[in-house]
């Protein structure tokens, strides 16, 4: 099944994103990721753009040369992301501008385009990334929760607006892992959200593959509009 | 261009009217309604066939464009209304794309 299966991954540089470009590259998935930044690793299977994703006429470039080369795009994993714990009075509005263009606009702009190809097709898996911080309403988090409660509602929305065509769109919600993500945040309150969640572990990489595996596999079909949480939260 | 342009849409209806059902296929005539008042689009339909018009025009003239833009939305009179007022809207766009 993912012979020749088409599979983008932003944020492909470092942490999950990279995980996941290794991992599914290895199982013979064509993986094309992006990035801000140039990658330090060199896999099979593999092409990268370097992109900001909040930046629309270059993720529209980037996906009209996959479609013009693979003619078509089967898989979308939104993984880029950035985070910023503060109070929210304390925040500055420039930060707000950059964690909602990279979680929000960047995944819509992925999804948009991406799904146009994939409309084309009548075939296509999307899976965008949320977090615990949405359902547990943690402090510090306002502006990146309710960067990524944007992501979640969309989603949701977003699944009934192309289910006709044959697209599921879907959301995993990760806890902590080891990540640069949460490499500034203090490590009590990591210790703290750790104990908010039934299995009191940080989240493996292989974790988060696990529902991705689920997410795109032939016999998902009919699962969309749902989010995930790692960790029984 | 015009012409040109006129036949990529009509290209591109074959493709969307093999999904449409017989009475909501859509005429291959300048004057053919699309969307709106009549039209026989639905909105989903009008959304597979802007999603699949970028892309042939992409293919055609090199230019990438958004049909489906603040811009189109925000015009008085429809640029979805007739394949006519679409050609003349996607006419301008490639037009700016071209000129930049």
């Amino acid at each position: 099944m993912n012979d020749n299966q088409i599979m983008i991954i932003t944020g492909a540089s470092k942490g999950i994103g990279k995980y996941l470009a290794e991992y599914y590259s290895k199982k013979g998935f064509h993986v094309i990721g992006c990035s801000r930044k140039s990658i330090d690793h060199k896999l099979d299977n593999y092409h990268h753009f370097i992109l900001d994703v909040s930046d629309e006429s270059e993720v529209k470039n980037m996906i009209s040369s996959i479609r013009k080369k693979h003619g078509k795009v089967d898989i979308l994993i939104n993984n880029a992301g950035i985070a910023s714990m503060n109070h929210a009075l304390l925040t500055d509005i420039r930060t707000v501008n950059k964690i909602y263009n990279t979680n929000f606009f960047g995944t819509f702009l992925f999804c948009r385009e991406a799904s146009k190809i994939m409309a084309r097709k009548k075939f296509g898996r999307i899976i965008n990334f949320v977090t615990v911080a949405v359902p547990l309403n943690l402090e510090g988090e306002a502006i990146y929760a309710s960067s990524k409660s944007s992501v979640l509602s969309f989603t949701k929305i977003l699944a009934k607006e192309v289910a006709e065509n044959g697209i599921t769109v879907n959301a995993i919600g990760p806890t902590p892992v080891k990540t640069d993500l949460i490499r500034s945040v203090p490590e009590e309150k990591i210790k703290n959200l750790i104990q908010m969640q039934a299995i009191k572990r940080f989240g493996e990489f292989s974790d988060i593959s696990n529902i991705v595996d689920f997410y795109i596999s032939p016999r998902s079909g009919f699962i969309t509009g749902q989010v995930m949480y790692l960790g029984g939260v | 261009m015009k012409e040109k342009i006129l036949d990529i849409i009509y290209e591109t209806l074959d493709e969307i009217n093999e999904v449409l059902g017989e009475r909501q296929k859509i005429e291959k005539t300048k004057g053919a309604k699309l969307y709106g008042k009549n039209g026989p689009l639905d909105s989903l339909g009008l959304v597979n066939l802007m999603a699949s018009l970028e892309q042939n025009f992409e293919d055609y003239f090199d230019v990438s464009i958004i049909i489906a833009s603040e811009k189109a939305m925000s015009q008085k009179n429809s640029p979805f209304r007739t394949i006519d007022s679409l050609s003349n809207y996607i006419k301008e766009l490639i037009e700016e794309e071209l000129n930049e």
